[in-house]
Protein backbone atom coordinates (compact mmCIF):
# COMPACT_ATOMS: atom_id res chain seq x y z
CA UNK A 1 0.00 0.00 0.00
CA UNK A 2 2.65 2.48 1.09
CA UNK A 3 4.80 1.42 -1.80
CA UNK A 4 2.02 2.08 -4.24
CA UNK A 5 1.46 5.48 -2.72
CA UNK A 6 5.13 6.32 -3.01
CA UNK A 7 5.21 5.18 -6.60
CA UNK A 8 2.11 7.16 -7.43
CA UNK A 9 3.51 10.32 -5.89
CA UNK A 10 6.81 9.81 -7.63
CA UNK A 11 5.13 9.66 -11.02
CA UNK A 12 2.72 12.47 -10.27
CA UNK A 13 5.24 14.86 -8.84
CA UNK A 14 8.86 14.27 -9.74
CA UNK A 15 11.25 16.75 -8.15
CA UNK A 16 14.16 17.69 -10.29
CA UNK A 17 17.63 18.86 -9.57
CA UNK A 18 19.27 20.99 -12.19
CA UNK A 19 22.98 20.47 -12.32
CA UNK A 20 25.34 22.43 -14.48
CA UNK A 21 28.23 20.09 -15.14
CA UNK A 22 30.52 22.98 -15.98
CA UNK A 23 31.55 22.72 -19.59
CA UNK A 24 28.72 24.31 -21.47
CA UNK A 25 27.54 27.76 -22.29
CA UNK A 26 24.53 28.44 -20.10
CA UNK A 27 22.03 28.43 -22.95
CA UNK A 28 20.61 25.11 -21.83
CA UNK A 29 20.27 26.21 -18.19
CA UNK A 30 18.31 29.23 -19.29
CA UNK A 31 16.02 27.07 -21.39
CA UNK A 32 15.37 24.76 -18.43
CA UNK A 33 14.34 27.77 -16.39
CA UNK A 34 12.24 29.02 -19.29
CA UNK A 35 10.47 25.66 -19.35
CA UNK A 36 9.42 26.22 -15.74
CA UNK A 37 8.16 29.74 -16.42
CA UNK A 38 4.54 30.74 -17.18
CA UNK A 39 4.76 30.24 -20.97
CA UNK A 40 5.68 26.55 -20.90
CA UNK A 41 4.89 25.80 -17.27
CA UNK A 42 6.47 22.44 -16.62
CA UNK A 43 5.08 22.64 -13.10
CA UNK A 44 1.65 21.61 -14.32
CA UNK A 45 3.06 18.08 -14.56
CA UNK A 46 4.00 18.32 -10.91
CA UNK A 47 7.64 18.94 -11.71
CA UNK A 48 9.37 21.09 -9.15
CA UNK A 49 12.88 22.46 -9.28
CA UNK A 50 14.81 21.71 -6.09
CA UNK A 51 18.03 23.15 -4.78
CA UNK A 52 19.38 20.08 -3.04
CA UNK A 53 20.11 16.66 -4.50
CA UNK A 54 18.63 14.89 -1.47
CA UNK A 55 15.13 16.04 -2.36
CA UNK A 56 15.36 15.16 -6.01
CA UNK A 57 14.17 12.20 -8.06
CA UNK A 58 15.42 13.34 -11.43
CA UNK A 59 18.75 14.97 -12.13
CA UNK A 60 18.83 17.11 -15.25
CA UNK A 61 22.41 17.60 -16.32
CA UNK A 62 23.47 20.28 -18.79
CA UNK A 63 26.86 20.95 -20.30
CA UNK A 64 29.84 18.69 -20.81
CA UNK A 65 31.60 17.58 -17.66
CA UNK A 66 34.88 19.37 -17.04
CA UNK A 67 37.74 17.50 -15.45
CA UNK A 68 37.79 19.78 -12.44
CA UNK A 69 34.09 19.27 -11.88
CA UNK A 70 34.03 15.53 -12.49
CA UNK A 71 34.16 14.34 -8.91
CA UNK A 72 31.73 16.97 -7.73
CA UNK A 73 29.19 15.83 -10.28
CA UNK A 74 29.64 12.25 -9.09
CA UNK A 75 29.21 13.28 -5.48
CA UNK A 76 26.05 15.18 -6.23
CA UNK A 77 24.70 12.20 -8.15
CA UNK A 78 25.49 9.86 -5.25
CA UNK A 79 23.45 12.02 -2.93
CA UNK A 80 20.28 11.70 -4.97
CA UNK A 81 18.22 8.98 -3.23
CA UNK A 82 17.23 5.83 -5.13
CA UNK A 83 15.47 5.32 -7.47
CA UNK A 84 17.03 8.13 -9.47
CA UNK A 85 16.88 9.14 -13.09
CA UNK A 86 19.41 11.03 -15.10
CA UNK A 87 18.54 13.29 -18.01
CA UNK A 88 21.27 14.56 -20.32
CA UNK A 89 19.95 17.85 -21.67
CA UNK A 90 21.49 19.53 -24.67
CA UNK A 91 24.12 18.64 -27.21
CA UNK A 92 26.94 19.25 -24.72
CA UNK A 93 25.62 16.73 -22.26
CA UNK A 94 24.99 14.22 -25.02
CA UNK A 95 28.19 14.36 -26.98
CA UNK A 96 30.24 17.41 -26.17
CA UNK A 97 28.91 19.81 -28.82
CA UNK A 98 31.60 22.25 -30.01
CA UNK A 99 33.81 21.46 -27.05
CA UNK A 100 34.35 17.91 -28.26
CA UNK A 101 38.07 17.34 -28.36
CA UNK A 102 38.93 19.95 -25.78
CA UNK A 103 41.56 19.11 -23.19
CA UNK A 104 39.32 19.83 -20.23
CA UNK A 105 35.95 18.27 -21.01
CA UNK A 106 34.57 14.75 -21.21
CA UNK A 107 32.58 13.73 -24.25
CA UNK A 108 29.09 13.41 -22.89
CA UNK A 109 27.59 12.82 -19.46
CA UNK A 110 27.02 9.12 -20.09
CA UNK A 111 30.73 8.47 -19.71
CA UNK A 112 30.28 9.17 -16.03
CA UNK A 113 26.66 8.66 -15.03
CA UNK A 114 23.81 6.40 -16.12
CA UNK A 115 21.43 8.39 -18.31
CA UNK A 116 17.74 7.58 -18.78
CA UNK A 117 16.76 10.25 -21.27
CA UNK A 118 18.57 12.41 -23.78
CA UNK A 119 17.30 15.76 -25.01
CA UNK A 120 18.89 16.81 -28.30
CA UNK A 121 19.48 20.36 -29.46
CA UNK A 122 21.86 23.21 -28.91
CA UNK A 123 20.00 24.38 -26.96
CA UNK A 124 16.87 22.27 -26.94
CA UNK A 125 13.55 24.07 -27.02
CA UNK A 126 11.65 24.02 -23.71
CA UNK A 127 9.00 21.93 -25.45
CA UNK A 128 11.60 19.22 -26.08
CA UNK A 129 12.44 19.09 -22.40
CA UNK A 130 8.76 18.73 -21.52
CA UNK A 131 8.51 15.90 -24.03
CA UNK A 132 11.49 14.18 -22.42
CA UNK A 133 10.04 14.49 -18.93
CA UNK A 134 6.65 13.14 -20.04
CA UNK A 135 8.30 10.20 -21.81
CA UNK A 136 10.44 9.48 -18.79
CA UNK A 137 7.40 9.49 -16.52
CA UNK A 138 5.51 7.20 -18.87
CA UNK A 139 8.36 4.73 -18.85
CA UNK A 140 8.40 4.77 -15.05
CA UNK A 141 4.67 4.11 -14.73
CA UNK B 1 35.44 34.60 16.42
CA UNK B 2 36.29 34.24 12.78
CA UNK B 3 35.53 31.18 10.80
CA UNK B 4 35.67 30.10 7.19
CA UNK B 5 32.77 29.12 5.01
CA UNK B 6 32.81 27.99 1.42
CA UNK B 7 29.92 28.25 -0.97
CA UNK B 8 29.66 26.21 -4.12
CA UNK B 9 30.65 24.90 -6.62
CA UNK B 10 27.17 23.36 -6.58
CA UNK B 11 24.83 25.64 -4.72
CA UNK B 12 21.24 26.66 -5.43
CA UNK B 13 22.14 30.34 -5.17
CA UNK B 14 24.78 30.01 -7.87
CA UNK B 15 23.43 28.75 -11.14
CA UNK B 16 26.81 27.79 -12.44
CA UNK B 17 29.85 26.14 -10.97
CA UNK B 18 31.98 28.59 -9.02
CA UNK B 19 33.30 28.48 -5.51
CA UNK B 20 33.29 31.32 -2.98
CA UNK B 21 35.54 31.12 0.07
CA UNK B 22 34.66 33.52 2.82
CA UNK B 23 35.98 34.46 6.23
CA UNK B 24 33.10 35.36 8.48
CA UNK B 25 32.85 37.24 11.71
CA UNK B 26 29.38 36.36 12.93
CA UNK B 27 27.06 37.37 10.11
CA UNK B 28 29.53 39.73 8.53
CA UNK B 29 31.86 38.80 5.69
CA UNK B 30 35.38 39.97 6.47
CA UNK B 31 37.17 38.51 3.52
CA UNK B 32 36.16 36.71 0.36
CA UNK B 33 37.91 34.84 -2.38
CA UNK B 34 36.77 33.22 -5.60
CA UNK B 35 37.88 29.88 -6.91
CA UNK B 36 37.42 29.45 -10.63
CA UNK B 37 38.10 26.84 -13.23
CA UNK B 38 35.06 24.59 -12.89
CA UNK B 39 33.73 25.71 -16.25
CA UNK B 40 36.96 26.00 -18.16
CA UNK B 41 36.43 24.54 -21.62
CA UNK B 42 39.55 25.55 -23.48
CA UNK B 43 37.77 27.77 -26.01
CA UNK B 44 40.88 29.71 -26.92
CA UNK B 45 42.82 26.59 -27.83
CA UNK B 46 39.88 25.13 -29.73
CA UNK B 47 39.64 28.35 -31.75
CA UNK B 48 43.16 27.87 -33.04
CA UNK B 49 42.16 24.59 -34.66
CA UNK B 50 39.17 25.94 -36.54
CA UNK B 51 38.86 28.18 -39.56
CA UNK B 52 37.52 31.69 -39.16
CA UNK B 53 34.05 30.83 -40.32
CA UNK B 54 33.87 27.82 -37.99
CA UNK B 55 35.01 30.04 -35.17
CA UNK B 56 31.85 32.12 -35.44
CA UNK B 57 30.02 28.98 -34.43
CA UNK B 58 32.43 28.41 -31.57
CA UNK B 59 32.48 31.96 -30.21
CA UNK B 60 28.69 31.93 -30.20
CA UNK B 61 28.89 29.15 -27.64
CA UNK B 62 31.11 31.05 -25.23
CA UNK B 63 27.95 32.28 -23.59
CA UNK B 64 24.32 31.26 -23.84
CA UNK B 65 22.86 34.62 -22.90
CA UNK B 66 25.03 37.11 -24.74
CA UNK B 67 25.86 34.81 -27.64
CA UNK B 68 25.46 37.54 -30.24
CA UNK B 69 27.89 39.84 -28.45
CA UNK B 70 30.73 37.36 -28.68
CA UNK B 71 30.17 36.62 -32.34
CA UNK B 72 29.85 40.30 -33.21
CA UNK B 73 33.00 41.10 -31.32
CA UNK B 74 34.84 38.33 -33.14
CA UNK B 75 33.33 39.10 -36.54
CA UNK B 76 34.07 42.80 -36.48
CA UNK B 77 37.64 42.03 -35.41
CA UNK B 78 38.15 39.62 -38.27
CA UNK B 79 36.52 42.05 -40.71
CA UNK B 80 39.14 44.59 -39.72
CA UNK B 81 41.85 42.01 -40.33
CA UNK B 82 40.34 41.23 -43.74
CA UNK B 83 40.03 44.97 -44.49
CA UNK B 84 36.46 44.24 -45.42
CA UNK B 85 33.71 46.86 -45.25
CA UNK B 86 30.51 45.08 -44.25
CA UNK B 87 27.17 45.85 -45.90
CA UNK B 88 25.36 48.75 -44.23
CA UNK B 89 22.05 46.94 -44.03
CA UNK B 90 23.90 44.02 -42.46
CA UNK B 91 25.35 46.29 -39.79
CA UNK B 92 21.92 47.67 -39.00
CA UNK B 93 20.46 44.19 -38.61
CA UNK B 94 23.44 43.19 -36.48
CA UNK B 95 22.77 46.12 -34.19
CA UNK B 96 19.08 45.27 -34.10
CA UNK B 97 19.84 41.76 -32.86
CA UNK B 98 22.36 43.14 -30.37
CA UNK B 99 19.76 45.43 -28.84
CA UNK B 100 17.13 42.70 -28.74
CA UNK B 101 19.66 40.57 -26.96
CA UNK B 102 20.30 43.34 -24.46
CA UNK B 103 16.58 43.54 -23.80
CA UNK B 104 16.24 39.82 -23.16
CA UNK B 105 19.35 39.71 -21.01
CA UNK B 106 18.25 42.63 -18.84
CA UNK B 107 14.75 41.21 -18.43
CA UNK B 108 16.34 37.94 -17.37
CA UNK B 109 18.50 39.78 -14.86
CA UNK B 110 15.55 41.69 -13.43
CA UNK B 111 13.79 38.38 -12.85
CA UNK B 112 16.81 36.93 -11.10
CA UNK B 113 17.10 40.03 -8.92
CA UNK B 114 13.43 39.64 -8.06
CA UNK B 115 13.92 36.02 -7.14
CA UNK B 116 17.00 36.65 -5.01
CA UNK B 117 15.18 39.37 -3.13
CA UNK B 118 12.24 37.06 -2.50
CA UNK B 119 9.87 38.62 -5.03
CA UNK B 120 8.79 35.51 -6.92
CA UNK B 121 5.93 37.03 -8.88
CA UNK B 122 8.25 39.67 -10.31
CA UNK B 123 10.49 36.86 -11.47
CA UNK B 124 7.56 35.21 -13.26
CA UNK B 125 6.41 38.50 -14.82
CA UNK B 126 9.77 39.44 -16.30
CA UNK B 127 10.36 35.96 -17.63
CA UNK B 128 6.97 35.97 -19.25
CA UNK B 129 7.79 39.24 -20.98
CA UNK B 130 11.15 37.89 -21.95
CA UNK B 131 9.37 35.28 -24.06
CA UNK B 132 8.07 38.13 -26.23
CA UNK B 133 11.63 39.15 -27.06
CA UNK B 134 12.61 35.56 -27.69
CA UNK B 135 9.68 35.29 -30.09
CA UNK B 136 10.95 38.32 -32.01
CA UNK B 137 14.42 36.81 -32.19
CA UNK B 138 12.90 33.58 -33.39
CA UNK B 139 10.98 35.35 -36.16
CA UNK B 140 14.17 36.90 -37.41
CA UNK B 141 16.69 34.13 -36.94
CA UNK B 142 14.78 30.91 -36.31
CA UNK B 143 16.48 30.33 -32.97
CA UNK B 144 15.79 31.30 -29.40
CA UNK B 145 19.25 31.30 -27.90
CA UNK B 146 22.01 30.97 -30.46
CA UNK B 147 20.85 33.16 -33.32
CA UNK B 148 23.68 32.39 -35.76
CA UNK B 149 23.15 35.74 -37.47
CA UNK B 150 26.67 36.99 -38.00
CA UNK B 151 28.92 36.26 -40.87
CA UNK B 152 31.88 38.11 -42.33
CA UNK B 153 30.61 40.99 -44.40
CA UNK B 154 27.16 41.25 -42.86
CA UNK B 155 24.47 38.97 -41.53
CA UNK B 156 22.97 35.72 -42.73
CA UNK B 157 19.29 36.59 -42.75
CA UNK B 158 17.31 39.64 -43.78
CA UNK B 159 14.43 41.38 -42.03
CA UNK B 160 11.33 41.89 -44.18
CA UNK B 161 8.40 44.32 -43.92
CA UNK B 162 6.08 41.88 -42.19
CA UNK B 163 8.64 41.09 -39.51
CA UNK B 164 9.24 44.81 -39.06
CA UNK B 165 5.59 45.41 -38.36
CA UNK B 166 5.35 42.49 -35.95
CA UNK B 167 8.41 43.64 -34.03
CA UNK B 168 7.06 47.16 -33.68
CA UNK B 169 3.77 45.77 -32.38
CA UNK B 170 5.46 43.60 -29.75
CA UNK B 171 7.65 46.53 -28.77
CA UNK B 172 4.58 48.47 -27.67
CA UNK B 173 3.71 45.75 -25.18
CA UNK B 174 7.25 45.57 -23.84
CA UNK B 175 7.39 49.33 -23.37
CA UNK B 176 4.26 49.29 -21.28
CA UNK B 177 5.60 46.51 -19.09
CA UNK B 178 8.96 48.24 -18.65
CA UNK B 179 7.31 51.43 -17.46
CA UNK B 180 5.61 49.30 -14.84
CA UNK B 181 8.95 47.82 -13.77
CA UNK B 182 10.55 51.24 -13.54
CA UNK B 183 7.69 52.30 -11.32
CA UNK B 184 8.11 49.19 -9.24
CA UNK B 185 11.87 49.52 -8.88
CA UNK B 186 11.44 53.11 -7.74
CA UNK B 187 8.47 52.83 -5.42
CA UNK B 188 7.67 49.30 -4.20
CA UNK B 189 8.80 49.52 -0.55
CA UNK B 190 9.71 45.84 -0.04
CA UNK B 191 11.75 45.69 -3.23
CA UNK B 192 13.51 48.99 -2.57
CA UNK B 193 14.10 48.08 1.06
CA UNK B 194 15.75 44.82 0.09
CA UNK B 195 18.01 46.26 -2.60
CA UNK B 196 18.93 49.72 -1.33
CA UNK B 197 22.27 50.00 0.39
CA UNK B 198 23.31 46.44 -0.43
CA UNK B 199 26.64 45.83 -2.13
CA UNK B 200 28.07 49.34 -1.97
CA UNK B 201 30.73 50.17 -4.53
CA UNK B 202 31.87 53.76 -4.46
CA UNK B 203 32.67 55.66 -7.62
CA UNK B 204 36.40 55.64 -6.88
CA UNK B 205 36.40 51.92 -6.07
CA UNK B 206 34.56 51.12 -9.28
CA UNK B 207 37.16 52.98 -11.31
CA UNK B 208 40.12 51.54 -9.39
CA UNK B 209 38.88 47.97 -9.66
CA UNK B 210 38.12 48.33 -13.37
CA UNK B 211 34.46 47.40 -13.13
CA UNK B 212 32.54 47.44 -16.41
CA UNK B 213 28.99 47.68 -17.66
CA UNK B 214 25.97 48.38 -15.46
CA UNK B 215 28.07 47.75 -12.33
CA UNK B 216 30.25 50.71 -13.27
CA UNK B 217 27.43 52.88 -14.54
CA UNK B 218 25.46 52.37 -11.32
CA UNK B 219 28.41 53.97 -9.51
CA UNK B 220 27.94 57.13 -11.52
CA UNK B 221 30.56 56.63 -14.24
CA UNK B 222 29.02 57.17 -17.68
CA UNK B 223 31.18 54.74 -19.60
CA UNK B 224 29.75 52.79 -22.50
CA UNK B 225 31.70 51.47 -25.47
CA UNK B 226 28.75 52.27 -27.72
CA UNK B 227 29.33 55.97 -27.00
CA UNK B 228 33.05 56.12 -26.25
CA UNK B 229 34.32 54.03 -29.13
CA UNK B 230 31.34 53.46 -31.45
CA UNK B 231 31.33 50.28 -33.49
CA UNK B 232 28.83 49.08 -36.12
CA UNK B 233 26.33 51.93 -36.58
CA UNK B 234 26.10 53.31 -33.06
CA UNK B 235 27.58 56.64 -34.16
CA UNK B 236 24.47 57.27 -36.26
CA UNK B 237 21.90 56.25 -33.66
CA UNK B 238 20.75 58.70 -30.99
CA UNK B 239 20.70 57.26 -27.48
CA UNK B 240 21.76 58.14 -23.97
CA UNK B 241 24.06 56.37 -21.54
CA UNK B 242 22.08 55.45 -18.45
CA UNK B 243 23.66 55.93 -15.05
CA UNK B 244 22.66 55.95 -11.41
CA UNK B 245 24.39 57.46 -8.39
CA UNK B 246 23.26 55.22 -5.58
CA UNK B 247 26.23 52.81 -5.97
CA UNK B 248 24.21 49.81 -4.74
CA UNK B 249 22.17 46.92 -6.11
CA UNK B 250 19.10 49.13 -6.48
CA UNK B 251 21.14 51.46 -8.69
CA UNK B 252 22.16 48.53 -10.86
CA UNK B 253 18.52 47.55 -11.25
CA UNK B 254 17.57 51.11 -12.20
CA UNK B 255 20.40 51.34 -14.74
CA UNK B 256 19.22 48.16 -16.39
CA UNK B 257 15.61 49.27 -16.58
CA UNK B 258 16.70 52.60 -18.08
CA UNK B 259 18.84 50.75 -20.59
CA UNK B 260 15.83 48.70 -21.56
CA UNK B 261 13.99 51.88 -22.47
CA UNK B 262 16.98 53.17 -24.45
CA UNK B 263 17.18 49.85 -26.27
CA UNK B 264 13.53 50.13 -27.33
CA UNK B 265 14.28 53.55 -28.82
CA UNK B 266 17.29 52.17 -30.64
CA UNK B 267 15.29 49.25 -32.03
CA UNK B 268 12.57 51.60 -33.26
CA UNK B 269 15.13 53.89 -34.85
CA UNK B 270 16.80 50.99 -36.61
CA UNK B 271 13.55 49.57 -37.94
CA UNK B 272 12.41 52.95 -39.24
CA UNK B 273 15.76 53.77 -40.84
CA UNK B 274 16.81 50.41 -42.23
CA UNK B 275 18.88 51.21 -45.34
CA UNK B 276 18.09 49.37 -48.57
CA UNK B 277 20.65 47.24 -50.34
CA UNK B 278 22.38 43.90 -49.81
CA UNK B 279 22.69 42.54 -46.30
CA UNK B 280 26.04 40.92 -46.84
CA UNK B 281 29.11 41.17 -49.03
CA UNK B 282 31.48 38.43 -50.04
CA UNK B 283 34.42 37.83 -47.72
CA UNK B 284 37.85 36.40 -48.53
CA UNK B 285 38.82 33.08 -46.99
CA UNK B 286 42.36 33.91 -46.01
CA UNK B 287 43.42 36.69 -43.72
CA UNK B 288 46.64 38.67 -43.92
CA UNK B 289 49.02 38.43 -40.95
CA UNK B 290 48.06 41.13 -38.49
CA UNK B 291 46.50 41.59 -35.09
CA UNK B 292 43.42 43.36 -33.86
CA UNK B 293 41.72 44.33 -30.63
CA UNK B 294 37.95 44.43 -30.86
CA UNK B 295 35.61 46.01 -28.29
CA UNK B 296 31.91 45.54 -27.82
CA UNK B 297 29.39 46.64 -25.22
CA UNK B 298 27.70 43.41 -24.16
CA UNK B 299 24.69 43.53 -21.81
CA UNK B 300 27.08 42.85 -18.92
CA UNK B 301 29.79 45.30 -19.91
CA UNK B 302 32.73 45.65 -22.18
CA UNK B 303 33.64 42.51 -24.05
CA UNK B 304 37.06 42.29 -25.64
CA UNK B 305 38.47 39.94 -28.25
CA UNK B 306 42.08 39.98 -29.35
CA UNK B 307 42.74 38.16 -32.61
CA UNK B 308 46.06 37.49 -34.28
CA UNK B 309 46.18 36.09 -37.80
CA UNK B 310 49.10 34.48 -39.58
CA UNK B 311 48.04 34.47 -43.21
CA UNK B 312 46.31 31.09 -43.13
CA UNK B 313 42.61 30.41 -42.77
CA UNK B 314 42.85 29.79 -39.04
CA UNK B 315 43.58 32.38 -36.37
CA UNK B 316 46.90 32.06 -34.58
CA UNK B 317 45.52 33.34 -31.31
CA UNK B 318 42.14 34.34 -29.96
CA UNK B 319 41.93 35.96 -26.56
CA UNK B 320 38.57 36.58 -24.98
CA UNK B 321 38.04 38.87 -22.01
CA UNK B 322 34.42 38.59 -20.97
CA UNK B 323 32.84 41.35 -18.86
CA UNK B 324 32.24 39.08 -15.86
CA UNK B 325 35.96 38.59 -15.43
CA UNK B 326 36.48 42.34 -15.19
CA UNK B 327 33.78 42.54 -12.55
CA UNK B 328 35.16 39.90 -10.18
CA UNK B 329 37.50 42.24 -8.23
CA UNK B 330 34.61 44.65 -7.73
CA UNK B 331 32.43 41.76 -6.48
CA UNK B 332 34.96 40.89 -3.81
CA UNK B 333 35.02 44.53 -2.70
CA UNK B 334 31.21 44.58 -2.59
CA UNK B 335 31.03 41.37 -0.56
CA UNK B 336 33.44 42.62 2.09
CA UNK B 337 31.63 43.87 5.18
CA UNK B 338 28.32 42.71 3.79
CA UNK B 339 26.01 40.12 5.32
CA UNK B 340 25.76 36.43 4.47
CA UNK B 341 22.14 36.86 3.44
CA UNK B 342 23.18 39.36 0.77
CA UNK B 343 25.65 37.09 -1.02
CA UNK B 344 23.29 35.81 -3.74
CA UNK B 345 21.99 39.33 -4.32
CA UNK B 346 25.41 40.96 -4.56
CA UNK B 347 26.73 38.18 -6.69
CA UNK B 348 23.74 38.25 -8.99
CA UNK B 349 24.01 42.04 -9.28
CA UNK B 350 27.02 41.84 -11.58
CA UNK B 351 24.95 39.45 -13.70
CA UNK B 352 27.66 36.83 -13.63
CA UNK B 353 28.15 34.60 -16.61
CA UNK B 354 30.70 32.28 -15.16
CA UNK B 355 31.40 30.09 -18.13
CA UNK B 356 32.19 33.21 -20.21
CA UNK B 357 34.97 34.15 -17.89
CA UNK B 358 36.88 30.92 -17.51
CA UNK B 359 40.20 31.39 -19.24
CA UNK B 360 43.55 29.81 -18.67
CA UNK B 361 46.46 32.02 -17.79
CA UNK B 362 49.99 30.88 -17.39
CA UNK B 363 52.25 33.19 -15.48
CA UNK B 364 55.55 33.09 -17.25
CA UNK B 365 58.54 35.31 -17.31
CA UNK B 366 57.23 37.92 -19.70
CA UNK B 367 60.68 39.18 -20.56
CA UNK B 368 61.55 35.71 -21.77
CA UNK B 369 59.10 36.23 -24.62
CA UNK B 370 56.41 33.91 -23.29
CA UNK B 371 55.77 30.41 -24.49
CA UNK B 372 53.34 28.63 -26.75
CA UNK B 373 51.44 25.87 -24.97
CA UNK B 374 50.77 22.82 -27.08
CA UNK B 375 47.54 20.92 -26.95
CA UNK B 376 49.21 17.85 -25.48
CA UNK B 377 50.80 19.93 -22.73
CA UNK B 378 47.45 21.45 -21.87
CA UNK B 379 45.87 18.02 -21.73
CA UNK B 380 48.62 16.75 -19.45
CA UNK B 381 48.20 19.79 -17.20
CA UNK B 382 44.45 19.28 -17.01
CA UNK B 383 44.81 15.60 -16.12
CA UNK B 384 47.46 16.38 -13.55
CA UNK B 385 45.20 18.93 -11.91
CA UNK B 386 42.19 16.67 -11.92
CA UNK B 387 44.22 13.96 -10.19
CA UNK B 388 45.07 16.28 -7.34
CA UNK B 389 41.41 16.80 -6.48
CA UNK B 390 40.54 15.54 -3.05
CA UNK B 391 39.08 12.05 -3.29
CA UNK B 392 38.76 11.52 0.43
CA UNK B 393 35.01 11.94 0.61
CA UNK B 394 34.32 9.91 -2.46
CA UNK B 395 33.64 6.56 -0.83
CA UNK B 396 31.64 7.83 2.09
CA UNK B 397 28.46 5.78 2.48
CA UNK B 398 25.48 8.09 2.44
CA UNK B 399 22.92 7.22 5.10
CA UNK B 400 20.27 6.35 2.52
S1 LIG C 1 24.23 22.29 -25.89
FE1 LIG C 1 24.60 24.31 -26.82
S2 LIG C 1 23.28 25.69 -25.66
FE2 LIG C 1 23.47 23.83 -24.45
S3 LIG C 1 25.15 24.21 -23.03
FE3 LIG C 1 26.00 23.20 -24.86
S4 LIG C 1 26.67 24.86 -26.20
FE4 LIG C 1 25.27 25.74 -24.69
Amino acid sequence: MIERLVHWSRVKSPWVLHLNAGGGCNGCDIEILAALMPRFDLERFGVQLKGTPRHADVMICTGAITLQNRDRVLRVYEQVPEPKFGVAAGACARAGCVYRGSYHTLVGIDQLLPVNAYVPGCPFRPAALIDAVVKLLNSVK
Amino acid sequence: MEYKVSLGPQHPALHEAISLRMTLDGEVIRDADLKLGYSHRGIEKLAEERSYIQNIYLTERICGICSHSHTTCFTQGVEQLMELVPARRGLYIRTLIAELERVHSHLLWLGVAGQESGFESFFMYTWRDREVVLDILEWISGNRVHYAMNTFGGVRRDVDELQKKKILDSLGLLKKRTDYYLNLAASEPTFVGRLAGVGKLSRQQAIDLCAVGPTLRASGVPMDVRKDDPYAVYDEIPFEVSTADSCDVLGRAVVRVKELIQSYHIIEYILNNLPAGPFKVKAPRKVKPNEVYSRYEAPRGENVHYIRSNGSEKPERLKVRAPTLANYPATIAMLKNGFIADIPLIFAAIDPCICCAERLVQLDDVRGGGRVLRFSELRAMANERAKKIDYTKKDIAWPF
